[in-house]
């Protein structure tokens, strides 16, 4: 056949129509698994000892503080008569005449308060509401700061201006003067409000906490709303952005599907970082006297109760004091450790 | 440049301004006003005490009235502390937290920025471990944990150091301590790893093959391009200055402006938590703005939006 040197036909080969061999087809056998954004994050983190350590800490500190108080001999309010301020492993005359009848008395492991309640549970207690109002502030702090940040950044314009010139007002009021002033004021009109039918567990809960949610919500989301914003301004430039909108999504599914998907590394590690700081601010407050309602504990009214009688029943203080630091300590390095993992880039 | 600053200091009286009408308005929201937890009044008696301060009046002209007053630094009276205004209890005591509050700073400063250079320099050495674990450590721990800490061994136990008040330098020492803590600590991992990065630049090399010696370098090269971060910690550290205060002027027993809050918080001293608030607040705010514009100022490399 004569060849026409204009034309664009390809010049095909027989050959390779031949069915492949099997040399062939062994190189296209995937051999090992493509490692995904997880595993390999987890294995990264898996190699970091102490954040490892942090995040066995930290299980530990759960277990003792949400399943051991169910089947704790003792309960955080019981007073027990003749049992005030026993030292650790020190038993009542009540209780120890119980154990010379042969009968088995569960030892107080860190004694008990003046008011004759076991400490152990009470520090157990006080941890879990510290914990509570860590993980819930996270939360809420996730859920707003995300939205916003991804919001202003996605839109852009003058919709991106007006919502960072608010962050950076927020940004410069001091927190703690309007945690105070807020549970100062949400006080009366929460207690009005425990009073009206089904909203009985605000009593159990306590306005102060109550409010210290709503600050957290009102003012903590900004750090996060600017990391998130900061990643979705670069994220949205790609291509898979482009190919969405392209193929008619809309923004709300693209800002949930796309961006924050893929900003996911970045929400990790703030939010782990954000929760000791969070009850930092709560065992702060707790310490002030303004944290939660007065028969549940917190590792920082715990401290601040114990702190008039710090000359004679020094572990009352000690206890809380350390757990606290314990607490802060692990979900910082275990913080440093997940971004490590997931997101180097952020480390400076 | 001089757009920047004026940018900056309107964002600034916005802010104040925000705050100031949040605590009137949320300071408003407590219902039957400042004098429902005395003793059954008679109702002449009420009206009497409302019309002194105003109470009677709409929500709006009382508004304008406290905001055109607090314009003038005026604050009005205190309700716990007769004859008193907030004003002349501010002026009283702030001078004090402002001196423990301005040692911490500088121990801070002090303290953090050789140590955490000297950890960026021995990287990986003893030196670098045992300041790092330091430096950890130093965030997690509460002032308030530190606080009690310091008062059992040295105040209680060992009784070196006195607990209460501020009657000499001795008394200073554990309340510095407990404030400059954490800021020490941040500032240490903060000039840790800015040193880190200087160190790892193109100029620092240059430097070296110039021959100039290592002092120099240190000094002229790494360590004011270093300290840039630190100065944008200054105000943030401020802020963490007066709120801290609160919990060590509780436990040390300072007569400062941090107790003082406490006090009127627990006593339900409305006008004084009102003017203790705008006043710190302000003062935060301003440090910040000052801050930002000197690390403008600082580093040229910044370019101005």
């Amino acid at each position: 056949m004569k060849e026409n040197p204009l034309s664009f036909q390809l010049k095909l080969n027989p050959e390779d129509f031949l069915p492949a061999t099997d040399e062939e087809k062994q190189s296209q056998i995937i051999m090992r698994e493509s490692v995904s954004f997880w595993k390999d994050g987890m294995r990264r983190l898996r190699k970091n000892k102490v954040a490892m350590v942090s995040l066995v800490v930290i299980i530990v500190v759960m277990i003792f503080s949400f399943i051991v108080p169910s089947f704790y001999p003792y309960t955080y309010k019981e007073q027990m008569k003749g049992a005030n301020n026993l030292a650790p492993m020190q038993y009542s005359a009540e209780e120890q005449a119980r154990i010379d009848a042969g009968e088995k008395v569960f030892p107080h492991i860190f004694g008990t308060d003046k008011m004759g309640r076991d400490y152990a549970i009470r520090v157990m207690m006080g941890s879990r509401i510290s914990l509570l109002v860590g993980l819930i502030a996270t939360c809420i702090i996730l859920v707003i700061g995300s939205a916003y940040g991804s919001i202003a950044a996605f839109f852009g314009g003058w919709v991106d201006l007006v919502m960072m010139r608010i962050v950076d007002i927020i940004y410069t009021i001091p927190d703690i003067l309007l945690i105070v002033l807020l549970s100062f004021s949400l006080k009366a009109p929460l207690s009005n409000l425990a009073t009206k039918p089904g909203f009985h567990w605000l009593n159990t809960v306590g306005e102060n906490l109550v409010s210290i949610f709503v600050v957290f919500a009102l003012l903590y989301w900004v750090g996060m709303a600017r990391m998130v914003r900061s990643q979705v301004l670069m994220l949205k430039e790609s291509e898979y952005v482009t190919a969405a909108r392209a193929l008619g999504v809309g923004n709300g599914r693209i800002i949930k599907k796309h961006l924050l998907t893929n900003c996911i590394g970045t929400l990790i590690v703030t939010t782990t970082l954000q929760i000791p700081s969070s009850i930092f601010t709560e065992s702060f407050l707790s310490f002030l006297g303004m944290g939660v309602a007065v028969p549940l504990p917190s590792l920082g009214s715990l401290a601040s109760d114990a702190l008039n009688g710090i000359n004679t029943y020094p572990y009352l203080l000690f206890i809380p004091a350390v757990l606290i630091s314990l607490i802060i300590l692990s979900f910082n390095l275990l913080g440093d450790g997940l971004r490590d993992a997931f997101d180097p880039k952020l480390k400076n | 440049m001089v757009k920047y600053i004026v940018k900056r200091i309107l964002l600034a009286i916005v802010t104040i301004w925000a705050v100031a009408t949040l605590t009137f308005f949320l300071m408003n929201l407590v219902p039957g006003g400042p004098f429902l937890s005395e003793k059954a009044i008679s109702p002449q008696a009420t009206a009497a005490l409302e019309a002194k301060y105003g109470l009677d009046k709409p929500m709006y002209q009382r508004y304008l009235t406290y905001m055109t007053d607090a314009l003038h630094g005026d604050f009005g009276d205190s309700l716990k502390q007769r004859g008193r205004t907030v004003m002349s209890i501010i002026a009283m005591k702030f001078p004090v937290s402002a001196r423990v509050g301005g040692i911490s700073v500088l121990v801070a400063l002090i303290l953090g920025i050789p140590l955490g250079s000297i950890a960026a320099l021995k990287r990986g050495k003893a030196a670098d471990s045992v300041i790092s674990v330091i430096a950890t450590c130093g965030i997690a721990v509460p002032s308030f944990v530190i606080c009690t800490v310091l008062m059992y061994f040295f105040g209680v136990k060992l009784g070196l150091l006195p607990t209460m008040g501020l009657q000499s330098a001795k008394h200073y020492i554990m309340p510095v301590i407990a404030l400059s803590f954490y800021p020490t600590a941040y500032i240490m991992r903060l000039m840790r790893s800015s040193m880190l990065d200087v160190l790892g630049q193109d100029y620092m090399r240059t430097a070296r093959a110039k021959g100039l010696a290592g002092g120099k370098i240190l000094f002229k090269h790494a360590l004011r391009n270093a300290i840039l971060p630190v100065v944008t910690y200054v105000g943030p550290m401020l802020a963490y200055t007066i709120t801290g205060s609160f919990v060590v002027e509780k436990i040390f027993v300072i007569p400062g402006l941090g107790g003082e809050f406490i006090t009127a918080i627990n006593g339900r001293d409305y006008t004084l938590i009102m003017g203790t608030t705008i006043f710190l607040a302000t003062l935060v705010i301003v440090m910040n703005v000052v801050v930002d514009i000197v690390y403008k100022i600082v580093d040229p490399r910044i370019k101005l939006k």
